[in-house]
């Protein structure tokens, strides 16, 4: 066990917060990507399934990014500068999906009730909510890659496009967003008491639940073929196979309780799940934040700010939690009518 | 347009957009809040609709706010990684509290937006308590970053590199008192004034209309304390940029030459080349009042600024001399309103008085962006005021026009909607059947 440094904390917050990100804002992500896929005679009433369900959560889940990104800019400061320097591209698109969704979203509740208009907005909003959970993706799977360095060098391609417009980011990329969706199909299947759509959310869940499993396994075929440091960190280290037992376990727990229509149970297991699945990544690049040379505690603010980020942080836990879980039951008490 | 400019660009720009819902952001919960306890207390449900057709404003705004907000955490990064690496350790505590701030804010929102029918009343005005209260301290915490850029404490140099790292010193600046206050009154005014001008502006229309009264007294009851303090704080303000940003004040004031007892300059154009401003009104003494309180007190002028390290003081002097004017004429409207109100007269009534209220409606938000450029425009060229020039923090990325223009369309794109919709919003105002719909449990009842 390494010692338990401030830095180690904070960089555990850093997780915490990308982890309650996925699964939280993720589904949210992923209702768009239904709301693209809208099929059936349910079509609509799908689509207000959706959008009742994420209406009054979502900009509380999405501070879960910002958090992330402020615990990186004060306790990681080289390693926030060095992403935003290599991944400029990738995250100016995905702000930009960032910014269309939450607009068009809130846009689509608010003007005019009209077929032709609602279309509008949401084609916007789901396209975006697509291209987002994608882009993150990418950006994470770059920085398991390793491949964000010190200082960019070389031409503009090597520099700022190579590193991240790679199969293995790609398909990290194609990970998030089945994941997403997945998680996303599974918590609506709860948001209803109409067996209908239940069953359509209940087919979406195994539907996506298949791709994240492609997805997967597809990276880690990537991983093997040219990014030994990802393939060395899934294979050889002793955690790795307790770890790929416990995943596939709980990827089956959901899936008998889907099949079974237990989808409480199911709710509770996917996104466990999805927190392993990311887990895998943080241990798989332990203790590097960014691999291959960027070890948390190099990469770490001087011990006085992560004290006192760690004392806001407890502070933060005080005042939020109580306030999420009233947040969670004054809206998620009981499934919706629509 | 070189990379430099480019990201300045792109980073005022993005800024610039972002405050207008940030204040609005402050501000419009105040306004709900104190129209919705005025419901609970009086029990007139003019004050509840009130309340409510806000919330729909504020919902469409506060989203827009959250999502240029986010493009601002990362543009941060994108656009000047080695200041972030330089300063985040520094000024970071202020970022961090902001986060919370915005958490409880954003959850307390939703509970406020979607939840009139599932909560209490009671628990219901809370819910606004607590969004007003939590916009307030996340302006507060971000502002007090943007404090510590133009007044750097808490750390020391030693080589290059910053040592000795205190950062509740950092969050205890000398401009973080000033400019908290004053912005958050600024959010206030903004605010205040603009809902007010709408409101003023239909009541032109439908001067019978009792929902447009009741918010027009609501919005000038937020709006007109706060532009009352906002030229006692700006003067604080300006006392403390003398001490500690002699350039930036020299700018604003358009100050060329040192010398005691200095004459305040109202209006003119500055020339940088002869080093003069013309067309100016002069007001003896008064600079050296202003700035320590003695007629006679020596104000340091542009020239004892190298030259490189002027801002552009035609900007700064113009954007200082707009928010002067501007605040002026919000304060003189309270004034006016306050005569009006003394003498016991309806202020709805007052027809000349509805057209200046009307014509107020932008005018806090131009004093904030005129306000914003005199603290950004006044920093250059340091990104950290003495510590580090904005040249030298720009990210290495070239190109850097691309996003910037692509920003910029989003934004305008955005803006378009935005407006559309507020426009929707509004003139979906009562008519004489949502009258009768709104007063009918009350006659009901009576
Ligand atoms: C409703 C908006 C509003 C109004 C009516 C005023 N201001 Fe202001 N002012 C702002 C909104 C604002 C602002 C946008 O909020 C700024 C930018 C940074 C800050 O802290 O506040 C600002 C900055 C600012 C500064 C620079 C502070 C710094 O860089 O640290 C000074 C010296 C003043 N103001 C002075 C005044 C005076 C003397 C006013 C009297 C009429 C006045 N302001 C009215
Ligand atoms: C919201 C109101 C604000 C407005 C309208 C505003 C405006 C601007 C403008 C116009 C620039 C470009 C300066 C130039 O052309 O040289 C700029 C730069 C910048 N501002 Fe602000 N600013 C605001 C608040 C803040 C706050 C609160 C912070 C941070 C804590 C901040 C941080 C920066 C940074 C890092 C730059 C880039 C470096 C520089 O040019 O100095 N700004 N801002
Ligand atoms: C560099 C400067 C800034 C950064 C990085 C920044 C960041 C952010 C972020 C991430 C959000 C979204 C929070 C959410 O999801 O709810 C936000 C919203 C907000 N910001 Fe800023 N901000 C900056 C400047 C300012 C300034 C100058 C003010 C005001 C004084 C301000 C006040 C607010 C408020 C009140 C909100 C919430 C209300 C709304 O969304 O309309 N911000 N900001």
């Amino acid at each position: 066990m390494p010692d338990i440094t401030p830095a180690l904390l904070v960089a555990g917050g850093l997780f915490t917060a990308l982890a309650a990100y996925l699964v939280m804002a993720g589904a949210d992500f992923g209702g768009g990507v239904w709301d693209l896929f809208a099929t059936g005679p349910r079509r609509k009433r799908q689509r207000a399934l959706i959008a009742d369900a994420i209406g009054p959560i979502w900009e509380a889940n999405h501070v879960w990014l910002i958090l992330a990104v402020v615990l990186l800019f004060v306790c990681f400061p080289s390693a926030f500068a060095r992403l935003s320097v290599t991944l400029h591209i990738p995250l100016t698109l995905m702000l930009v999906g960032i910014v269309l969704r939450g607009s068009a979203f809130t846009f689509r509740s608010y003007d005019s009730q009209r077929d032709d208009v609602q279309r509008r907005w949401g084609l916007l909003f789901s396209w975006a909510s697509l291209i987002t959970p994608l882009l993150l993706g990418v950006v994470a799977g770059t920085v398991a890659a390793g491949a964000i360095p010190v200082r960019p060098s070389g031409t503009f391609v090597d520099a700022f496009v190579r590193p991240w417009l790679q199969p293995f980011p790609l398909a990290i990329g194609a990970l998030t967003l089945a994941l997403c969706a997945y998680l996303a199909a599974v918590y609506l299947t709860v948001e209803t008491d109409d067996p209908a759509l239940q069953d359509d959310f209940r087919l979406r869940a195994f539907g996506a639940g298949v791709g994240v499993f492609v997805a997967a396994m597809v990276a880690l075929l990537l991983a093997w073929r040219h990014v030994p440091l990802v393939w060395h960190g899934l294979t050889a280290s002793g955690w790795a196979l307790g770890y790929q037992v416990v995943v596939g376990a709980l990827a089956l727990l959901t899936f008998t309780a889907l099949w079974q229509r237990r989808f409480r149970l199911a709710r509770v297991a996917a996104p466990i799940q999805a927190v392993l699945i990311l887990s895998g990544w943080a241990l798989c690049q332990f203790p590097y934040l960014l691999p291959p040379d960027l070890t948390i505690a190099a990469a770490a603010a001087p011990n006085v700010t992560l004290q006192l980020v760690l004392g806001a942080l407890a502070l933060g836990f005080v005042v939020l939690v109580p306030s999420l879980i009233y947040l969670f039951r004054v809206f998620k008490g009981r499934p919706q009518r629509v | 347009m070189n990379d430099l400019l480019a990201a300045r660009s792109q980073m005022g720009m993005s800024l610039a957009f972002h405050i207008i819902f940030a204040v609005v952001g402050i501000g419009m919960p105040l306004l709900m809040v104190v129209a919705e306890r005025r419901w609970l207390v009086t029990g007139d449900p003019v004050y509840l609709e009130l309340a409510k057709r806000w919330s729909k404003g504020t919902a469409i705004m506060f989203a827009v706010g959250a999502v240029s907000g986010t493009v601002l955490s990362f543009e941060l990064g994108l656009l000047w990684p080695h200041f972030m690496e330089f300063a985040g350790p520094i000024f970071g505590m202020p970022f961090s509290l902001e986060g919370l701030a915005f958490f409880v804010e954003a959850i307390f929102l939703g509970i406020y937006l979607y939840g009139w029918d599932r909560l209490s009343s009671r628990a219901h005005l809370w819910a606004g308590i607590v969004v007003a209260l939590s916009g307030a301290l996340s302006g507060i915490f971000v502002v007090i970053a943007n404090a510590w850029m133009n007044t750097p404490t808490g750390f020391t140099m030693a080589g290059g590199v910053p040592t000795d790292i205190d950062p509740i010193a950092a969050i205890l600046n000398p401009a973080a008192l000033t400019q908290t206050i004053h912005m958050t009154l600024a959010a206030y005014a903004a605010t205040g004034f603009g809902v007010a001008g709408v409101h003023a502006f239909l009541l032109l229309r439908k001067p019978m209309n009792t929902f447009h009264r009741r918010a027009l007294m609501v919005a000038l009851l937020v709006g007109g304390p706060a532009a009352l303090l906002q030229p006692i704080s700006g003067d604080r303000s300006a006392k403390m940029l003398a001490r500690h940003q002699p350039a930036k004040f020299a700018a604003m004031e358009g100050h060329f030459r040192t010398e005691s007892a200095a004459p305040l300059i109202i209006g003119g154009i500055p020339d940088e080349a002869t080093g003069q401003t013309r067309y100016a009104i002069r007001v003896p003494y008064l600079l050296s009042v202003l700035a320590y309180g003695d007629p006679l007190a020596e104000v340091t002028g542009l020239d004892r600024v190298p030259r490189d390290e002027w801002p552009n003081v035609m900007l700064v002097h113009l954007s200082f001399e707009l928010m002067i004017a501007l605040g002026t004429f919000l304060m003189a409207i309270t004034a006016w309103a306050a005569w009006l109100a003394w003498r016991g007269r309806e202020l709805a009534e007052n027809r000349a008085f509805l057209r200046a209220v009307a014509l107020a409606t932008p005018m806090g938000f131009l004093a904030v962006e005129a306000g914003w450029m005199v603290t950004e425009l006044g920093r250059q060229p340091w990104i950290i005021h003495g510590v580090m020039r904005t040249a030298d923090a720009v990210t290495p990325m070239p190109g850097l026009i691309v996003p910037f223009t692509f920003f910029t369309l989003l934004y305008c794109l955005l803006s378009v909607a935005v407006v559309w919709l507020m426009y929707r919003q509004i003139a979906k105002s009562p008519s004489a059947e949502d009258w009768q719909r709104i007063y009918t449990p009350v006659l009901r009842d009576a």
